[in-house]
């Protein structure tokens, strides 16, 4: 069973329910759940969303798109019907946050995945876990059964005349299913291949309907949000960056964990106070601040980072999905750069050429040179072949091996080099990996 | 499925197959979950799973091969009865995951997608899988077994031996 956490630093909103038995549709109920529902009910889809952009809160799977105009994008009108897709496929190294939302608040999942169909007008929503995460796909299924045996899901809602529906979905082992395309075509029984964009999902998407997709954490959130208003949600973080963020805190700290943490939060704080600082005494090396996609950020660029999606822009890294990787003064970055390409190599579709081949190609030159077989223009070539990859993929998964791979030959250059001729690595034993 | 066509599928599976394509808009939605569920009774996906499975969606064999091949967890070849899943992704890996990984192979004396002559056992490296602050952390199966050392090793796999002695007796009881 996953540990949960706690730090006085912490405002709970979305982990208010942690560890007090809410996957319990009475206990959920008696802690004040599926009071904003009711309320959405009254008060109609044009205030919901003008709740949800009031909330500033923006989408958690790590684009950080405005979640209340993402919803506002949808058609009113239209021939076929519109969707809601709930997005659990977490796969984001560094990421486990929603494991704990399916744990502990599946009935919040519910919520909000019923909150985001009346404003946008859908009837049926879907739930997509990730093939590994079985148990708690389990307990998401239990949850929607109790929900549905209220009377909370199906063709009259609270007794109202609305419809909702929900229905869940395991995947079967796919990081790529994470991009909303993807994730689209998997949940239509395809392979997990993005699409061409535009049309966008919003106007052609789940079975050519309009669809909204939204990462389980947004949508945990938004029953959070109409309960305590959207402006007190937005209060609470930095500007244009509403509310909290659960941050997973990973790596080489004293007390690893999930954390909720105001939006725009200090990241060495982060790291120091609430992650407990550095393990077994060793110093801060580099951290990567939202997931293994995230360019990598060195001690001094953190002093003073506030962790929103527009401070961690202007550092030159990404927000990305709160998955907050820290590592210490001795551990090999060419190593952590080649275990980060060989997985972005793993999970590539292959589709478009630039990521299939160019992920390739870094996984190549990588393991040639942590071997120690590396020859000083590799060094050059890693960086600009990483570089041609960008924004030349359909698809995010290109950038995502792209990104960290420069930041990683641009900030530890040095040890690049010192990886050169021949030398062992002064750090690693584990030359070969085996994931092919 | 027609009720006079054999199913290898155990009742209770075929019933749920059954109920399972009804519950979309479209009925090939079904297809990546069912061979999930047909991987977790038959063990693999196995040529008779797919015949079925095709006639179940209403596609052809060759695309129900073309969709599985894309999935990380489905395989057409048999695994150990517990199939040991170490994550050696970048959380894992900053807290030892290699060691873990490494004790797994030496005491089951088999690598990276093998399976031990018994066939209970079968060890794979695998991405990430979501338990990155409670690293290094592996699935058996479905149970996850995190914030684990190397010492942990002989003790995980010895329970796994008892599950499986005592499933065998209250078979034959």
């Amino acid at each position: 069973m996953p540990r949960l956490v706690s730090h006085p630093d912490e405002v709970k909103v979305v982990s208010q329910r942690f560890g007090l038995g809410a996957a319990n549709i009475d206990r959920y109920i008696e802690l004040g759940g599926y009071a904003a529902t009711k309320k959405c009910l009254e008060q109609g889809p044009e205030w919901i969303i003008e709740e949800m952009k009031a909330s500033s809160l923006r989408g958690r799977g790590g684009a950080g798109f405005p979640t209340g105009l993402k919803w506002s994008f949808v058609p009113k009108q239209s021939a076929k019907p519109k969707y809601v897709l709930v997005n659990g496929d977490e796969s984001e190294p560094g990421t486990c946050k929603d494991h704990l939302i399916f744990l502990h608040d599946p009935h919040a999942v519910i919520e909000g995945t019923i909150i985001a169909g009346l404003a946008i007008g859908a009837k049926t929503g879907f739930i997509y876990l990730r093939g590994e995460y079985r148990y708690l796909l389990e307990i998401m299924d239990k949850a929607v059964a109790d929900a549905y045996d209220k009377g909370f899901l199906g063709r009259n809602i609270f007794g109202s005349d609305t419809e909702f529906q929900i229905i869940t979905q395991s995947g079967a082992g796919a990081y790529e299913v994470g991009e909303e395309s993807a994730l689209m075509e998997s949940l239509e029984g395809k392979r997990g291949i993005p699409r061409i964009k535009p049309p966008f999902p919003a106007v052609v998407g789940l079975y050519g309907g309009p669809t909204v997709i939204n990462n389980a954490e947004t949508i945990a959130t938004v029953p959070h949000i109409i309960d305590m208003g959207g402006a007190a949600f937005a209060a609470i973080g930095s500007a244009r960056n509403g509310g909290t963020r659960l941050f997973s805190i990973s790596g080489h700290v004293q007390r690893p964990g999930v954390y909720e943490l105001p939006m725009g939060y200090n990241l060495k704080k982060m790291i120091y106070e609430v992650g407990g600082g550095i393990r077994g005494g060793r110093k801060l090396k580099a951290v990567v601040p939202g997931g293994s996609s995230t360019p990598v950020l060195l001690p001094e660029e953190i002093e003073n980072l506030g962790m929103d999606f527009d401070q961690v822009g202007k550092a030159g890294s990404m927000l990305g999905s709160g998955g907050v990787v820290v590592i210490d003064d001795q551990t090999c970055i060419v190593e952590f750069a080649l275990r980060t390409i060989s997985f972005y190599q793993h999970e590539s579709c292959g589709w478009c050429i630039p990521c299939r081949e160019g992920t390739d190609w870094l996984k190549k030159s990588l393991t040639r040179f942590h071997a120690g077989y590396g020859v000083a223009k590799d060094i050059d070539n890693i960086q600009y072949l990483a570089e041609n990859m960008l924004g030349r993929t359909f698809c995010p998964l290109g950038d995502a091996a792209a990104m960290p791979t420069i930041g990683f030959v641009k900030k530890f250059r040095k040890e690049f080099e010192e990886h050169l001729n021949g030398k062992p690595c002064p750090f690693a034993k584990h030359v070969e990996l085996a994931v092919v | 499925m027609s009720p006079e066509t054999m199913s290898i599928f155990s009742p209770k599976l075929a019933a749920r197959f059954d109920a399972l394509v009804e519950k979309y808009p479209l009925r090939r939605s079904a297809l990546v979950p069912m061979l999930l569920y047909a991987q977790d009774e038959i063990g693999y996906l196995s040529d008779a799973v797919i015949a079925e499975v095709a006639e179940r969606i209403g596609v052809t064999e060759l695309e129900v091969r073309n969709v599985a091949s894309y999935y990380s967890m489905l395989r057409f070849k048999p695994a150990g009865r517990y199939n040991v899943q170490v994550c050696t992704n970048i959380s894992c890996m900053l807290r030892g995951a290699y060691d873990l990984y490494e004790r797994f192979q030496e005491e089951l004396g088999i690598g990276h997608k093998g399976v031990t002559a018994d066939g209970l056992f079968s060890l794979e490296e695998v991405e990430c899988i979501g338990a990155c602050c409670w690293a290094p952390a592996i699935q058996v199966n479905y149970d996850f077994h995190d914030d684990l050392t190397a010492e942990h090793v002989t003790g995980i796999l010895e329970s796994y031996r008892g599950r499986a002695q005592a499933e065998q007796k209250a078979t034959h009881a």
